[in-house]
């Protein structure tokens, strides 16, 4: 495999997102698969950013299983989260969602 | 063969057959109504083997009136004090004599004959003082780790959940399942995503076939709802959909064939192995979110004889149960420094580096049989006694449910 940050996890070959293991700031450049990337956002523990290049629609997977689909194209090393992915059961919903119910 | 502290554990022998590890008199309230006087019963008390529990309805329920037989006569249970308002709908001359059968102690005080709030509050602690000196005189037995009933929930999850403490919990379970014990996993609304896959471990095709129909139900009942069982918090802690929470969730299971699956209140059959805990209601929609809290679905997986529950946290739980000890199991380093005093494991090692899978997996399965033995979690410790019974509707289990009875 190659080069990876090891504050960087990767649970699957398969995978293409990695979890990050400890906080790292905004502007960090960081290894990815070789490649250097700027982390453009702080990413917290739990958080994921993109392996490789993932273009809109296509599967989102973790542990080698689909986890939900891109909703935009994702550079590599860039966060994904809410804003640019979605599932593929039941949307998720945030704290202005909820109060945009009521 | 058995070298490992299996025969050192001890149980209370209850007349059924099955071994308590905790020796517990409950004072149980059957309506609102009812739960000053039984809470007033508690305190005046005053000891961690005193326990409150109560459903809080007026109206009558079958699953709720199931599930406060399976608490009473649960094995870490010694006897009862069932109070009653006097009007309310639930059947506590069934609740009564199914305790009484066993051959527990039960008493059942209705406030609206016994003259009200404080005659029943001194009539009540007087029966639990003398219940508790009674049944503190029974000797527990030798006990075996293939006796043990032991669940899992995991809450406040975040992104480290799925990839220390779910796995690690894993680990544990695998070893328990192996030497016989019996192991219940649940939340089928949180393993949406994973049908395919779980349904590949079951031991027959009838039984994944049953395994997909339990989670399409799961899907359908919180669509129906209008949100999925995905917190906010879940987001902030990195997680981006339900799927991606439910193959975390799903890690807890570890890899042993699902030898079945049962609904709350149900018993696995005797002989072990793991179980899937099917906790969405039957038919249509009715009476809101099927588990509104984690509370719920300890307390049903209690019912369905767990000794204790492993609850996994990344973002930060801090309960615990009445009936039967919760072990806390923190899957974020940074979570376990801010509240270390109430998590039993620290799983978030593995995420520095400090320890694999494997060695947290083995320090649970120890924690297990410790606690089994009488050492108390870190949540008993603390006096967290959650408890919460709320309606809901069940079927019967379907043919394939349970291959091996």
């Amino acid at each position: 495999m190659s080069a990876q940050d090891k504050r960087l996890l990767l649970l699957h070959d398969q995978d293409n997102v990695l979890v990050c293991c400890q906080t790292i700031a905004a502007g960090t450049e960081l290894l990815i698969e070789g490649k250097t990337a700027v982390l453009a956002v702080d990413l917290e523990l739990g958080h994921k950013l993109a392996r490789r290049d993932i273009a809109a629609g296509e599967k989102i997977t973790r542990y080698g299983l689909p986890i939900g689909s891109a909703t935009q194209a994702t550079r590599c090393g860039q966060h994904v989260h809410t804003h640019n992915m979605k599932s593929d059961y039941i949307a998720s919903h945030d704290r202005n969602a909820v109060e945009g119910r009521t | 063969m058995n070298t490992e502290p299996a025969l050192q554990l001890r149980g209370y022998l209850r007349s059924d057959g099955r071994k308590g590890i905790r020796n517990v008199v409950l004072v149980a309230y059957l309506v609102e109504c009812a739960h000053h006087v039984a809470r007033h019963i508690v305190s005046r008390a005053d000891h961690p083997d005193i326990q409150l529990i109560g459903f809080p309805g007026c109206f009558p329920n079958d699953y709720a009136l199931k599930l406060m037989k399976r608490l009473c006569t649960h094995p870490n249970v010694a006897g009862a004090l069932l109070v009653s308002l006097g009007c309310e709908g639930f059947n506590r001359d069934a609740l009564s004599a199914e305790i009484a059968a066993t051959g527990r102690p039960v008493k059942c005080l209705v406030i609206q004959d016994n003259g009200g709030t404080r005659t029943t509050i001194d009539e009540g602690a007087r029966w639990v003082q003398e219940t508790h000196r009674q049944v503190a005189g029974i000797e527990p037995v030798a006990m075996a780790v293939e006796e043990l009933v032991v669940a899992t929930i995991c809450g406040g999850s975040d992104g480290t959940s799925g990839i220390s403490a779910n796995p690690a919990v894993g680990r544990c379970f695998d070893r328990l399942v192996a030497k016989g014990a019996t192991c219940i996993f649940e939340e089928t609304g949180e393993l949406i995503g994973c049908e395919q896959i779980m349904a590949e471990r079951a031991i027959t095709p009838e039984l994944g076939m049953e395994i997909q129909a339990c989670v399409d139900k799961a899907a359908r009942y919180y669509s129906t709802l209008g949100y999925g069982s995905f917190a906010p918090g879940n987001a902030d802690g990195g997680l981006s959909t339900i799927e991606e929470k439910s193959l975390g969730a799903y890690m807890k299971s570890g890899a042993s064939p699902i030898s079945g699956i049962i609904k709350p209140g149900d018993f696995a059959p005797v002989g072990g192995g793991l179980y899937l805990m099917d906790v969405v209601p039957d038919g249509e929609v009715r009476f809101g979110f099927p588990n509104i809290s984690d509370n719920a679905e300890i307390v049903e997986m209690i019912a369905s004889g767990a000794h204790m529950t492993l609850f996994t946290t990344g973002r930060g739980s801090v309960v615990g149960s009445a009936i039967s000890p919760v072990i806390k199991v923190c899957a974020n380093p940074d979570t376990y420094e801010r509240m270390s005093e109430d998590m039993d494991i620290n799983a978030g090692r593995i995420l520095r580096g400090e320890a694999s899978p494997d060695e947290v997996g083995e320090q649970i399965y120890r924690k297990v049989i410790d606690i089994a033995r009488g050492q108390t979690s870190k949540s008993e410790d603390l006096g967290h006694q959650e408890f919460i019974l709320t309606y809901k509707h069940f079927d019967a289990l379907g043919p394939s449910c349970l291959p091996r009875r």
